[in-house]
């Protein structure tokens, strides 16, 4: 699978007197990076302080970062360039992978780690705390409703998602406009959450009861057209969760839609017509041939919807903050690190997180091994 | 007889055909209903949002004021009262309750009974009753003071929530943020698939195992760094953040799509004596443009959505568009034609990229669907 380079045999005097013939080279070698770094520096500092109008600086820091990387890259192997043959080829991987290895270490690999250690000291992470801030997740009030609320978000969302999206995928397979439904549903995608949070507190809002009041909102409209009473729907526990799954689900069909109908297009047509010469219904070929051959697309769909409703966050937030029983655990997470000020807390929240993802982990590597790719 | 049965058969797919389009049709409606709410009423004016709803502009029957009946000043008011014009009799308390009578009018008495004074309002058509207007667009994005009206037509000034200074942030923050991984990644993508170094297979196996940890995991952590480093509230410091978690998918997808290109390309490059990096930047890159296009997509709505990020990262220094309509949420829950207005620009530049490059998108959801 490798390249390796042609390396020409080059005569090597000692190390002394390979110095002597290249002291120009290195220090020209030395000064370009260094040279290099003043100006990433400057720039740094002038986007830090500087009062420029905001378009400039804009303008500069997408200049200043983008080429900032592009010349970390040029520079640091044109250095390695310099070296010997066998030095270049040595290094010269480590060019190409180490930035991305250095910055995946920094701010998901050791931070793995680092907040398992953090998980077991106190709220300022100066003293250790034994396990008692998982003794607090586990047990207090609060992380407990979290925890039945991540349920029905991992129950409902995922269910309700995935079903929904099977659904869709199913029927506009046989319809000539398929294009233009998929775009429709798939159309959320593109939202924010904080975006899909202000379009669904408009359709929940509620004005109250009284004389001369006129609900503004869709939800409550319509319970009035059939004779209903208006509700304040994110207020009333535990259906306003419901209320909230909704949001979710409304973000996600399109994503489960989009990868389970590619996996039905790659059904071989045969297998269903063969089915319906030997007399199975719609259906039962559906059931029987269709689904056991898409299970696989199935399954990671919805590892990646359960996975997406455990990280939940910005939905609760904006629609809640958490209040009237709608908490989440990632919404408990913030609220222990950034408004409480309990860094151990929310350490150990976030290594709960961690652990209930280790399955996912696990099995994509075992994929990733059956797939043979290296 | 044989005619019959492919008429049967016809018949039969035209139904089952009508089915799959009422109900594909239905649930687009229901998908589609609450997004057409806030566009169009983002643009009505803010009196006509707080006393109607926004589908009152379709056209729809509405009860609208017909004229007004005087009450005979010599009328006994305590016992039914008969009206002119108006068969049978209704006595004051059910007026002033309202009555619909059964020609489509409806009577309600104005005021106390010292008035005489009825109301009559009839169900008529509206076709269009639309007064819109593009202020709250000007309003959301100026950072000054605004003026609106409210239900009752009093004028309320709120300080405005400069979201084209936001919609500036979010560009400085989401394109780096976007091209630096994709960058970052692609080397490291060709690292992996044509050079060989010891520990290779195993940092990989350490990318494929990252590609699920929940971001949660490294916040507590990196607000401590970053705050050591003085970088909290910097660009860099939010851009370095989205490239590390965004860095494993997008070394998988590349990788996936790079190991894949011919081999003899490359080997007929290294023969003329081309350097790895100039063999990458001339041959791989622009080989790899659907894959880098797929991620770029990818990470670009992510980027832009993002919320979480941003409001550890970030501060409340420098607000990006998230921001900045979360804040609008928390602070005028009920001014809903800023809110409308905000989330509308919010999501303009996500769908404009998603609809023009949506067929890149699919792609990159397909190969990236191990993320968490």
């Amino acid at each position: 699978m490798n390249v390796e380079q042609s390396v020409a045999p080059k005569p090597r005097g000692g190390v002394l007197g390979w110095l002597a013939t290249n002291l120009g080279r290195i220090l020209v070698s030395i000064f370009v990076p260094l040279v290099m770094f003043t100006v990433l520096w400057q720039g740094f500092l002038f986007l830090r302080d500087s009062n420029a109008p905001q378009v400039v600086l804009v303008l500069v820091a997408i200049i200043w970062g983008v080429g900032g990387v592009a010349a970390l890259y040029t520079v640091s192997n044109w250095v390695v360039e310099q070296l010997p043959d066998e030095w270049t080829r040595r290094l010269q991987p480590f060019v190409f992978v180490g930035p991305a290895l250095a910055i995946m270490a920094w701010f998901l690999a050791i931070p793995t780690i680092r907040t398992l250690v953090l998980s077991f000291r106190d709220a300022t992470s100066l003293h250790w705390a034994g396990i008692s801030n998982y003794v607090y997740a586990f047990t207090d009030r609060v992380m407990l409703e979290s925890f039945r609320n991540n349920l029905l978000w991992l129950i409902f969302g995922t269910f309700f998602s995935v079903g929904l999206g099977l659904l869709i995928a199913v029927l506009a397979d046989r319809s000539r406009f398929e294009n233009v439904y998929k775009a429709i549903i798939f159309m959320p995608m593109a939202i924010s959450f904080v975006g899909a949070g202000v379009i669904w507190k408009f359709v929940y809002t509620y004005k109250g009861t009284g004389a001369g009041i006129q609900e503004i909102g869709l939800l409550n409209a319509i319970v009035i057209a059939l004779g209903g009473t208006p509700q304040a729907w994110l207020q009333n526990a535990p259906w306003n969760n419901f209320f909230l799954i909704v949001i979710m689900v409304w973000l996600q069909t399109g994503f489960a839609m989009v990868i389970i109908s590619s996996a039905i297009k790659g059904v071989p047509a045969e297998l269903i017509e063969a089915a319906r010469i030997d007399g199975a219904s719609e259906i039962r070929g559906f059931f029987n041939i269709t689904i056991p051959y898409i299970q696989g697309t199935l399954l990671t769909v919805t590892t990646t919807i359960i996975i997406f409703s455990l990280k939940l966050f910005d939905i609760v937030r904006v629609m809640t903050g958490g209040n009237n029983g709608t908490n989440v655990i990632a919404n408990e997470f913030y609220l222990e690190r950034f408004t409480y000020g309990n860094a151990g807390r929310a350490s150990a929240i976030a290594v709960v997180l961690l652990i209930a993802v280790i399955p996912v982990m696990i099995y994509n590597l075992r994929q990733f091994r059956e797939s043979r790719a290296f | 007889m044989d005619t019959k049965k492919t008429q049967s058969f016809k018949q039969q797919k035209m139904i089952s055909s009508c089915l799959v389009n009422g109900i594909l049709i239905l649930i687009c409606l229901v998908f589609i209903i609450p997004t057409l709410g806030i566009f169009i009423t983002s643009f009505r004016s803010s009196q006509d949002i707080f006393t109607t709803g926004w589908w009152t502009i379709f056209p729809h029957k509405a009860a609208v004021a017909s004229g007004e009946i005087h009450v005979d000043p010599n009328a006994d008011l305590n016992g039914p009262i008969s009206l002119p014009g108006v068969d049978g009799q209704y006595t004051f308390e059910q007026l002033r309750s309202g009555v619909s009578l059964p020609d489509g009018r409806t009577l309600t008495w104005y005021g106390n009974k010292r008035t005489r004074l009825i109301n009559v309002t009839a169900l008529k058509w509206v076709w269009f009753n639309a007064n819109l207007t593009t202020k709250n667009y000007t309003d959301v994005l100026s950072g000054a003071n605004v003026n609106y009206l409210d239900a009752n037509g009093n004028t309320i000034v709120r300080q405005g929530d400069n979201l084209s200074q936001a919609f500036l942030n979010s560009v400085a923050v989401a394109v780096p943020a976007t091209i630096i991984p994709i960058l970052i990644a692609a080397f490291a993508a060709y690292g992996f698939a044509w050079l060989n170094f010891p520990g290779r297979k195993t940092f990989f196996v350490l990318v494929v195992a990252l590609l699920v940890v929940p971001l949660q995991i490294a916040l507590v952590p990196i607000v401590q760094d970053y705050t050591k480093l003085n970088l909290n509230g910097t660009y860099l410091a939010i851009w370095l953040a989205h490239t590390g978690f965004g860095l494993p998918l997008a070394i998988y997808l590349l990788f996936n799509y790079i190991a894949l290109l011919p081999r003899d390309i490359l080997e007929s490059a290294f023969i003329d004596g081309a350097s790895n990096f100039t063999i990458f930047t001339r041959l791989i890159l622009p080989l790899s443009v659907p894959a880098l296009a797929s991620f770029a997509i990818f990470q670009f709505l992510w980027v832009w959505n993002d919320y979480l990020v941003a409001l550890v990262f970030l501060g409340g220094k420098t607000q990006v568009m998230t921001m900045a309509l979360a804040n609008m949420v928390g602070e005028k829950g009920q001014d809903w034609q800023l809110l409308t207005s905000g989330a509308f620009i919010s999501m303009l530049l996500p769908l404009v990229v998603f609809f023009a490059l949506q067929r890149y998108f699919v792609r990159g959801l397909m190969a990236g669907s191990v993320k968490g």
